[in-house]
């Protein structure tokens, strides 16, 4: 093998086309562009909601009406035109399949260019699948094993159809439509999205799983997830994205809320890997998301990120503290190359007595890109015995990426302890000079060093996304070194 | 009238009692428009996210000293590092004291900014440096604009300054709340060393604000060791902007000690202009009551092989707020830049609070950044060991804040500022101890 340098991985890294860009023609029935009432209360007409859930979304849309697009974040990008957005896109038939047979063979194939067919998921482990294609659920699998336990997991507009209750009761009490312009935006116009709630005491046997993509062009999607685990209840949930080639950026402006009522665990895992662009910087997904789980007396969440995509990510999933021993946790890659920029972090806000929070981020810039972690510890004055430890680690390849770390911590309790570090390091000459002198070669031993400056956080993924994962990571920066 | 109409209207009148047909004064009038357009900074301004000048601007503060105050010597004594030989720079209410001062001209210029300005042989000094390294915002182009008064020092090549040098600010509040602008300006050239005391005293319990702008150039290889000694009354207000350019290997350290003062605001960029720069941020805070200590750090490392150490100790009683946003900033072309930032608080009550933000920006690869941030209390089993040991609760607590803020004090040079503070320290634990025997 010839000598493979420096440049060679760079080049080839630029030369790296986004492995899953590609395009299903799938009929699908698109409203037309522009937002005003009407819309709104045509895709509420369309998902045949009930007269309280329209009101629900008006009252956003004028909340958002009234708001303006933040600008705090360490990005720059075009401000997406919200008038020259489609709102609502669905698959043009919606059949109820039973088996896999039945589904769109284009869309079987779509997902086995993925590498996610139904089918060797179903097999391999277990997981329940929520398919999300443009918006609007198309197949739920093992849904019979989770209906005899009770745990409700289904589509956003089936729970409203089907669990208005519950619905009503939880949606907006963790992220209010009044959060920011992006909650408000989604919280009037969401298309579709998932709903999961586990009755108390209930140990979710499988790991629940949606995969959302972006597939009509010029389409926005605004997905809504409720997460609900009762009291002494456990879950695990994934997420994960991938979104074909596109020129023009698409907005995505996801809202997830969790909750996690006394003694109950969630765990909410996501692969993020939107289209990122060209190497020119061209094109990718806006992602936009407002992530929050609420945590009640000795429960825990826990977030665990890998972000590998999207052209503007602007994400930071929180934990609100408010029960006394509530654990928050939040474990984060993210990985940045091109032109690709990240403002991504997380928000533990410590209410109750003795809680604790951890956080771990890894930040990977490559190419010309833009990496940030932004943070916010806040311990309130009655938060007796808070606790916090927060990691910052990130790595640099080449001179002209950037990396930032922008951590606020409010302490007004004098009995808080809490930690923070940071640094920020290249892959060392005498990291790979040691590797290569035990044969080595340049390119493993990058993947072996990237893969240990991550694995704290690819630990805490349920396996078969660890596997994915680090697939991504291979593929985003396999060989970079600078 | 605000006390932001109040200055720019009362910028015509200054004009009439100083000599505008100076280059400085264009600069003066430009800076005047930045303010007007700018205003005081509020709480929306990122940088002030954690402090609100508010409760300090409400005052009807005399922007101009009426009439020239004397201070015997044996009054404020105490305010100076007096047991050792210094050069002294005293102004009293922003005019200066040629008879409680000490300056020189004797190979160096430690004089005063007003002479510097107007005297045509600091000419070129003045065009090279004046206003060359503070920055365009509200608060520092205010200073500019008014800027008439402070301290001018001008070391040449190659020269060691033998003495300290003080500079302290006096503030008598004969006649009522009193706002202060002093202009420091110290330029030292190559291979030469200065040590700098700078302290502001409010001798009144009449509010002053203080909005002070020093801007320290360092040449090639130039040693300058600067300590701010922050320990005024209650009732006085600074706003500190320092401003610091360094040439290559150029070594500077900036030590502040906050003690005192209603609000304090301590602004203190440094930028590396050339190779193997050293700069060091330390400081110690130690607060109660109501006192807010807000410090705000940049160090832009620009050129390679950089090094910046930046290490902040706070201790919090009642209803002290502390602040600290602290900013490194690594230029792509800074390589193997090694910058540290660290920010230990120690809370004692629930009514404290303390929000703290240490950022790193960087843009280049092979750079060593790190920061580290703690929050957090008095270690119990260390009371118990020293309790158990016959020492009193709040001699013990006192030495463990004394052990904490230490490694601050032990990149002190000058003995007599070691000693001054720790008694500060003692002072304000309210016990009797000598921490250094």
């Amino acid at each position: 093998m010839s000598k493979y340098t420096e440049d060679d991985l760079r080049e080839e890294l630029k030369t790296k086309e986004y492995e899953y860009g590609f395009y299903t023609d799938i009929e699908s029935e698109t409203f037309p562009v522009g937002l005003n009432e009407d819309i709104v209360r045509a895709i509420s007409k369309k998902k045949n909601e009930p007269e309280w859930m329209t009101e629900w979304r008006l009252e956003a849309f004028n909340i958002w009406q009234e708001m303006t697009e933040p600008d705090w974040a360490n990005v720059n990008y075009e401000k997406p035109d919200f008038q020259a957005i489609s709102y609502y896109s669905a698959p043009n038939s919606k059949p109820k399949y039973n088996s896999l047979d039945e589904v769109d063979p284009e869309l079987l194939a779509t997902f086995k260019k993925l590498g996610i067919s139904l089918d060797e998921q179903k097999k391999l482990a277990g997981v329940a699948m929520d398919v999300v294609v443009d918006s609007v659920s198309v197949a739920t699998t093992f849904k019979k094993t989770l209906a005899e336990k009770g745990i409700i997991f289904c589509s956003i507009s089936e729970a409203i159809q089907e669990h208005p209750e519950l619905v009503k009761k939880h949606i907006g009490t963790v992220v209010p439509r009044t959060d920011n312009f992006y909650a408000a935006l989604n919280s009037a116009v969401f298309s579709d999205g998932s709903f999961c709630y586990i009755p108390k005491g209930v140990k979710c046997p499988m790991e629940l799983s949606t995969y959302f993509r972006i597939n009509q062009a010029g389409t926005g999607q605004f997905e809504r997830t409720l997460v609900v685990a009762d009291e002494g209840s456990y879950v695990s949930y994934l997420e994960g994205c991938t979104a074909p080639s596109r020129d023009e950026n698409q907005l995505h402006a996801a809202v997830v809320e969790l909750i996690a009522l006394d003694d109950a665990e969630i765990k909410y895992s996501t692969v993020q890997n939107w289209y990122p662009g060209n190497a020119e910087g061209k094109g990718g997904v806006f992602n936009f998301v407002t992530k929050r789980g609420l945590c009640e007396t000795n429960s825990k969440i826990s977030w665990t990120q890998v972000e590998t995509g999207s052209a503007v990510t602007w994400k930071y999933p929180s934990c609100v503290l408010k029960g006394d021993y509530s654990v928050g946790e939040f474990y984060s890659i993210a990985v940045t190359n091109n032109f690709q920029q990240a403002d991504t972090g997380t928000k533990m806000i410590h209410l109750g007595k003795n809680t604790k929070s951890t956080i771990i981020s890894k930040g990977i810039s490559a190419g010309k890109s833009q990496n940030s972690y932004r943070g916010l510890v806040q311990i309130s004055s009655r938060a007796d015995n808070a606790r916090n430890f927060s990691q910052c680690d990130s790595l640099l390849m080449g001179n002209e990426c950037g990396a930032h770390t922008f951590p606020y911590i409010e302490a007004k309790n004098k009995t808080a302890q809490i930690e923070h570090e940071a640094t920020t390091s290249k892959i060392g000459e005498d990291q790979i000079f040691y590797c290569n002198q035990r044969g080595i070669d340049t390119e493993k031993a990058i993947a072996l060093i990237v893969n240990g400056f991550s694995k704290e956080v690819l630990n805490k993924l349920p396996m078969e996304f660890a596997v994915e994962a680090q697939k991504l990571l291979e593929i985003s920066l396999e060989g970079s070194v600078g | 009238m605000d006390l932001k109409e109040k200055l720019v209207s009362s910028f015509m009148a200054f004009e009439n009692s100083i000599d505008v047909d100076t280059p400085i004064h264009d600069v003066r009038s430009e800076a005047i428009k930045v303010f007007e357009n700018k205003g005081f900074p509020s709480k929306r301004d990122e940088a002030w996210k954690y402090t609100s000048l508010n409760s300090v601007l409400k005052h009807n503060y005399s922007v101009f000293p009426k009439q020239e105050n004397v201070l015997d010597y044996k009054e404020v004594k105490k305010y100076f590092i007096h047991d050792i030989d210094t050069y002294k720079i005293i102004f009293i209410d922003g005019k200066y004291s040629s008879h409680l001062s000490q300056t020189t001209h004797d190979g160096m210029d430690v004089c005063l900014m007003s002479s510097a300005l107007s005297k045509p042989k600091y000419r070129l000094v003045i065009e090279n440096y004046f206003n060359k390294a503070a920055t365009k915002d509200s608060l520092s182009s205010l200073n500019t604009a008014f800027s008439q008064e402070g301290a001018y020092i001008n070391i040449p090549k190659n020269k060691i300054v033998q003495k300290p040098i003080q500079i302290i600010h006096f503030s008598t509040g004969n006649e009522s709340a009193q706002m202060l602008q002093p202009r420091n300006l110290i330029v030292v050239g190559e291979n030469s060393h200065v040590q700098i005391i700078e302290r502001h005293q409010s001798l009144t319990d009449n509010a002053v604000l203080t909005n002070s702008v020093t801007e320290i150039f360092a040449n090639k290889r130039a040693i300058i060791d600067y300590y701010k000694i922050q320990n005024d009354k209650q009732t006085a207000s600074l706003i500190d902007n320092t401003f610091i350019k360094q040439k290559r290997e150029s070594h500077v350290s900036v030590h502040t000690f906050s003690f005192g003062g209603q609000l304090t605001r301590n602004n203190l960029n440094f930028y590396q202009e050339g190779e193997r720069i050293d700069s060091t941020l330390k400081g110690v805070t130690i607060i109660g009551d109501k006192q807010h200590v807000d410090h705000n750090t940049l160090v832009h490392h620009i050129e390679p092989n950089c090094e910046s150490h930046q290490d902040y100790k706070g201790i919090f009683a009642d209803k002290a707020t502390g602040v600290f946003n602290g900013k490194v900033l690594v230029e792509k072309e800074a390589q193997k830049t090694d910058a540290f930032q660290a920010n230990n608080n120690i809370l004692l009550s629930d009514k404290a609070s303390i929000n703290t933000k240490p950022q790193l920006e960087i843009f280049a690869d092979d750079v060593k950044c790190s920061h580290g941030c703690t929050i957090g209390q008095l270690d119990d089993s260390a009371m118990f060991y020293m309790r158990s040991r016959g020492i009193p609760e709040k001699e013990a607590k006192a030495l463990l804040m004394f052990a904490f803020s230490n490694n601050v004090l032990d990149s002190v040079k000058i003995p007599e500022i070691k000693q001054r503070i720790t008694k500060i320290i003692a002072n304000k634990l309210g016990v009797n101890i000598g921490f250094d025997l």
